[in-house]
């Protein structure tokens, strides 16, 4: 049985729309992310849960029972928000158990729990305790945030994009972090995030979310390698889009035409006539010379409008005949050592086979 | 910039706080002059404060704008940071107007402000006495403590009561053990504020102020009205020591807030 689960939710705002029609289902211990740009409805879907807002239509399900009506407090739900909104006035202890404070755990208990929930979060209690969040670094916030929601023992943990502030490396150091705690403790995580490399690292499952709706769900994997919208395809690392439509649906290969035209595996739906949009992945295409293209694959010769030195990859940008741009990455083997041959100006043949792409809605 | 334009600075600087400070400097050493008459050094003596003492007039002034201050300290205090909270919370047409409504009233010539509060006080019917007075403070306190509570909440995480619901608490709960708490430095400026304004004003007070109501201020203009003596000096030194000591603690609240 899931442990989270939205039945069909809907939730408007004033004019429009923030929550669409939303469905999904989060599995017992799993790291669950929302993925997608600002106003996309993510963070009013981890409300939803959270049981700030109540859904205009839809249930919202924690244990299988429906929660529409109950209060954030009774749906044993913890969150760590945005900007870790701690209790200006209160220090680290009293931050942290507040929450038992609450619920009239005894003072004794309440001070081992909260020492306990300091040591999860990596904070030394005898340092912090005492400490006012004001003489905090963003980091040290950050963990007392984390163990303030911890300390309740909740079965599901909600966080509000809780890394954003953090610098580059700390953010990275974090991630990691997080993902072992929800590893160690059990607890089931949904991580709201619009930072596509962040959802990639540590999700279990991805949902996309689009105007107000679900564009894709699935393991960071499907995602990435198999998007189903060219939203989805442009929004979780970089595609190249190619459209046409269906010339000839052969048994081997269907043949698409357009600007770029190109072959995709057969498929029973790609009847003749049909328009087809692709996404190319850079790191799946490749470059020749014009007329050394091998036998089989894609391709639509241009001029490299640009090289770009990436460290780990090289990213070609290359102008093709009609006018589209398309980035080719290359993996790096030495520019001193090894330099690859292509310079601005070039003629070039990008090319993919017809596997390497994939069929868009 | 050059050096030489920099000496230049500094210079009208310390002619501006020579300006600004000299006059009531010297009124603060000659309340020390042993002297009824002189305006040249005699010696120092402690003699005017005593006399202060014996005055009842000034005495019975002196209480009176404490329990008015204090009153409509309290009330300015509570109304203001209702406002400030209001505006905070809530978004409905004209919210933008109702806020320089506010800024309105601070910057509102205080003789129009005493006028028209002696013209709604004789409408109503009211008698003019203490309770007139302790009024027409809260309603000019009312805008700054709104303003400064308004800073203060502006700066604070939106998200404070949200989390303290989510560990438990109630609405109640959530206002009492942290909105409040953390808007506490804002609350003290303003009401630090609020007791200033109410402790210095002599216009608006001019105009409400009935038989029997005069605060320290009107007493002590009618003291200077009749005869200057060191007295005046005395109490007015007082009047500013205490000011300038509660502007120093509003000010530290505000910057203990901003942290």
């Amino acid at each position: 049985m899931p442990v989270v689960e939205l039945r069909d939710v809907s939730k408007r705002f004033a004019a429009a729309p923030a929550v669409d029609g939303v469905s999904l289902a989060i599995d017992d211990g799993e790291f669950f992310s929302l993925l997608g740009p600002s106003g996309c409805g993510k963070t009013t879907t981890l409300r939803l849960i959270a049981g700030f807002e109540s859904p205009d239509r839809g249930e919202v399900l924690i244990d299988g029972r429906r929660v529409n009506e109950q209060r954030p407090y009774d749906r044993g739900v913890g969150m760590v928000f945005q900007n870790y909104a701690l209790f200006p006035h209160l220090d680290v202890g009293r931050n942290v158990a507040f929450g038992l404070e609450r619920r009239r755990v005894p003072e004794v208990e309440r001070a081992t729990r909260v020492a306990k929930a300091l040591e999860i979060v990596r904070l030394d209690p005898a340092t912090f305790l005492r400490r006012m969040p004001g003489q905090l670094s963003g980091g040290q916030r950050q963990r007392v945030a984390l163990a303030r929601a911890l300390v309740l023992e909740p079965k599901i943990l909600l966080l509000d994009e809780p890394l954003g502030a953090l610098d580059l490396k700390l953010r990275k150091e974090m991630q990691l972090e997080l993902k072992a705690l929800n590893r160690s403790l059990g607890i089931t995580f949904v991580y709201v995030t619009h930072d596509q490399e962040e959802a990639l690292t540590m999700s279990d499952r991805i949902a996309v979310m689009d105007h107000a709706r679900i564009a894709q769900l699935g393991t960071p994997a499907a995602i990435y390698e198999d998007p189903r919208t060219a939203f989805v395809a442009s929004f979780i690392g970089e595609s190249n889009l190619f459209e046409g439509p269906v010339t000839e649906a052969g048994a081997d290969l269907v043949s698409v035409g357009g600007p770029t035209p190109f072959r995709v595996p057969p498929r029973s739906d790609l009847l003749p006539g049909r328009t087809v949009m692709v996404a190319v992945r850079p790191e799946w295409m490749d470059l020749f010379p014009p007329g050394r293209v091998p036998a089989g694959e894609n391709a639509a010769s241009g001029t490299v409008d640009e090289v770009i030195y990436l460290g780990e990859t090289l990213h070609v940008l290359v102008r093709l005949e009609h006018g589209q741009r398309v980035k080719v990455a290359l993996r790096n083997e030495g520019q001193i050592a090894n330099p690859i041959r292509w310079n601005r100006g070039d003629q070039v043949a990008v090319a993919w086979r017809p596997e390497d792409a994939q069929v868009l809605e | 910039m050059t050096r030489r334009f920099s000496r230049w600075l500094v210079a009208s600087a310390a002619l501006v706080y020579l300006f600004l400070h000299a006059p009531v400097l010297a009124l603060m050493v000659f309340s020390f002059n042993d002297s009824k008459f002189s305006a040249s050094w005699m010696g120092f003596t402690l003699e005017w404060y005593r006399r202060l003492v014996e005055r009842d007039d000034i005495l019975l002034g002196l209480g009176r704008s404490l329990a008015i201050g204090l009153g409509a300290t309290v009330v300015a205090t509570g109304l203001g940071t209702l406002l400030a909270l209001a505006f905070h919370r809530h978004r409905f047409p004209g919210k933008r107007a109702a806020e320089s409504l506010l800024y309105l009233a601070i910057v509102t010539p205080e003789i129009i402000m005493g006028i028209s509060l002696l013209a709604a006080f004789v409408a109503v019917g009211f008698s003019l006495g203490t309770l007139t007075v302790a009024i027409a403070h809260v309603t000019f306190s009312i805008s700054f403590v709104a303003v400064v509570v308004g800073a203060r909440l502006r700066g604070m995480d939106r998200n404070l009561e949200e989390a303290a619901m989510m560990l438990g608490a109630d609405e109640w709960e959530a206002f009492w053990k942290v909105t409040v708490p953390s808007l506490m430095p804002g609350i003290v400026a303003g009401a630090l504020l609020a007791f200033t304004m109410s402790f210095d004003d002599y216009v608006i007070t001019s105009f409400v102020a009935g038989p029997g109501s005069s605060t320290l201020p009107l007493v002590v203009y009618g003291m200077v009205r009749r005869n200057i003596e060191p007295s005046i000096n005395a109490i007015s030194t007082l009047i500013v020591v205490i000011t300038s000591l509660l502007i120093y603690l509003a000010d530290r609240s505000m910057r203990r807030s901003a942290r």
